[in-house]
């Protein structure tokens, strides 16, 4: 099916008007407009299994805590400032903190680092061996050496965040950078664009498909850093939470927590669909809904 | 702004192309080139595909960075490409207006996108446009910087005949209104018959035969003098033209 087929990115592809001709049978097409209300049903049946696995008595609320028993816990950290967790907000705070900071300075790093590999071979010959060797080191094989260097405060954390946010960024933007047509290039001579200027209207733009592709899979490995982090040495945040929960047996908090993990994740994971949507317009019907 | 020369070139000339050789390896495209053209002056290259047409357009356009030999050029280039390489991020007038120095930018590349007949698709993504309309704004961005010499390379080619001949009038009432010199490459030598004040044959790296064309236009396709003319390029091409005929 054409329509669905993801187009080359950063490029024009060159089947592009073909592509945009809907070949669809009407019938599968009035389907795929419906909304899609029915994509609901199994989360809700899991859930209600999930509840029963509580009513029936087949699992321990210790070991799994019912939905219902969860909520309940989320209402209660949220509004009981208990001294073992604090609130729920104040936790969620902390974390999104240490998440925005690191996330803005790896992406910060990455997307310059990109663009100097990206538009000189100098560049590339400097920058791009160093990101490839991290790019292959475990990031969290990086902790006890974090540890070691930046002590167990605030700063080792948001290190570990913005360079797992880095790398992906990097090589995207870099792979976008390099896929921008040689021949737009080129026409910014024909019309006298000055470097920046090539830079703003042509490569930047060229390479925002694959950056955002990064942006998506670099938002993803700076959650995951997050959890990791906030497991060491934390006295606020989401992680630490879990900690204390750990200690005293509370999977239920620990179950708040991770939903809280789980819903920051989609909501960024929406924030960057809402920018390519907007951003990505120019590729019109090829850019499946 | 000056005058055309009708028999050869009397005025200094808009671009000036002496000795120029190109090598792509062991391979010469171009073999001591000698051009003029003269302000104005529509002139049509045609050539088989390799025979270099494209090189000469590139080292005009200043897109070669090592010519061998001197290309001179009076004043500013535009160019037409034959994909129309419009920044598919930008639109329709924005692609004009691109790097376009002088505060009213957007006014006149509104004004150029009227003339060419866009005016209704101003604020349009290039990728919704149909080939005619996108070379349209390939032009209409050319035009707009007000060229002195304006280099057209094969814009036509991957157009249906229908919208091809809409283009052919078009660009000959640009050229009317604006006269900057144009320099046509093309395969097609009806095209440049009907378009140009002189054809050139580009043949071994040199410009190998020299066509005036002194018809008015429009002209007519079976004009006796244009029948003439086409045996005579398509048989300085190599083209066998006997059993055509």
């Amino acid at each position: 099916m054409s329509t669905t087929n993801p187009p080359a990115l950063g490029t024009l592809p060159a089947g592009a008007r073909l592509a945009r001709k809907d070949d669809t049978p009407a019938g599968l097409r009035r389907v795929l407009r419906m909304p899609r209300w029915y994509r609901i049903v199994s989360p809700l049946v899991l859930l209600v299994i999930w509840q029963l696995t509580n009513v029936l008595s087949l699992i321990s609320p210790k070991k799994l805590p019912p939905p219902t028993r969860v909520v309940s816990t989320a209402v209660d950290l949220v509004t009981i400032n208990s001294p073992a967790y604090g609130t729920l907000q104040h936790a969620l705070l902390a974390s999104l903190e240490r998440m925005v900071l690191g996330f803005a300075l790896g992406a910060t790093a990455a997307v310059m680092l990109a663009t100097v590999a990206g538009l000189s071979r100098l560049g590339e010959d400097f920058v791009d061996p160093i990101m490839q060797m991290l790019r292959t080191l475990p990031l969290f094989g990086l902790i006890p050496v974090f540890i070691v260097w930046f002590g167990i405060g605030q700063l080792p954390k948001v290190l570990l965040i913005a360079l797992g946010a880095a790398i992906p960024l990097y090589l995207n933007t870099f792979a976008g950078i390099r896929s921008v047509d040689a021949k737009l290039g080129e026409l910014g001579q024909v019309l006298g664009l000055r470097r920046r200027e090539l830079l703003r209207h042509i490569v930047l733009p060229g390479a925002l498909p694959l950056t955002l592709v990064g942006l998506r899979q670099s938002l993803g490995v700076a959650w995951l850093s997050l959890v990791v982090a906030e497991q060491l040495n934390t006295n606020a945040g989401l992680g630490f939470m879990i900690n204390q929960a750990t200690q005293f047996l509370q999977n239920d908090v620990i179950f708040v927590a991770l939903l809280v993990y789980t819903i920051l994740g989609l909501l960024t994971d929406w924030l960057v669909r809402l920018l390519e949507r907007r951003t990505l317009a120019w590729r019109g019907g090829l850019l499946a809904a | 702004m000056a005058g055309r020369s009708p028999g050869g070139v009397a005025v200094a000339p808009v671009a000036r192309v002496s000795g120029l050789t190109r090598r792509f390896g062991e391979r010469c495209v171009l073999d001591q080139l000698d051009l003029e053209i003269a302000p104005g002056e529509f002139v049509a290259l045609i050539g088989r595909s390799g025979s270099g047409k494209s090189t000469l357009l590139r080292a005009l356009a200043g897109l070669d960075r090592h010519p061998d030999g001197d290309v001179a050029i009076d004043g500013s280039v535009g160019i037409a490409f034959q994909e129309p390489r419009l920044v598919p991020w930008r639109r329709v007038l924005d692609n004009v207006a691109l790097g376009l120095r002088r505060p009213d930018a957007r006014t006149a590349a509104r004004s150029a996108l009227v003339e060419v007949g866009l005016d209704g698709h101003l604020h349009e993504w290039p990728l919704t446009l149909s080939g005619g309309e996108a070379q349209r704004v390939s032009l209409a961005r050319a035009l707009v910087r007000e060229p002195s010499l304006l280099l057209l390379d094969e814009p036509f080619g991957a157009l249906d005949a229908l919208t091809r001949i809409t283009m052919h009038r078009l660009v000959l009432d640009l050229w009317e209104e604006h006269r900057p010199a144009i320099l046509l490459v093309t395969h097609d030598v009806d095209e440049a018959l009907a378009l140009a004040d002189r054809v050139l044959v580009l043949a071994d790296g040199r410009i190998s035969h020299h066509a005036p064309v002194d018809l008015v236009r429009p002209r007519d396709r079976d004009h006796p003098d244009l029948i003439s003319l086409r045996n005579r390029l398509l048989s300085e091409l190599g083209v066998d033209t006997k059993g055509t005929q």
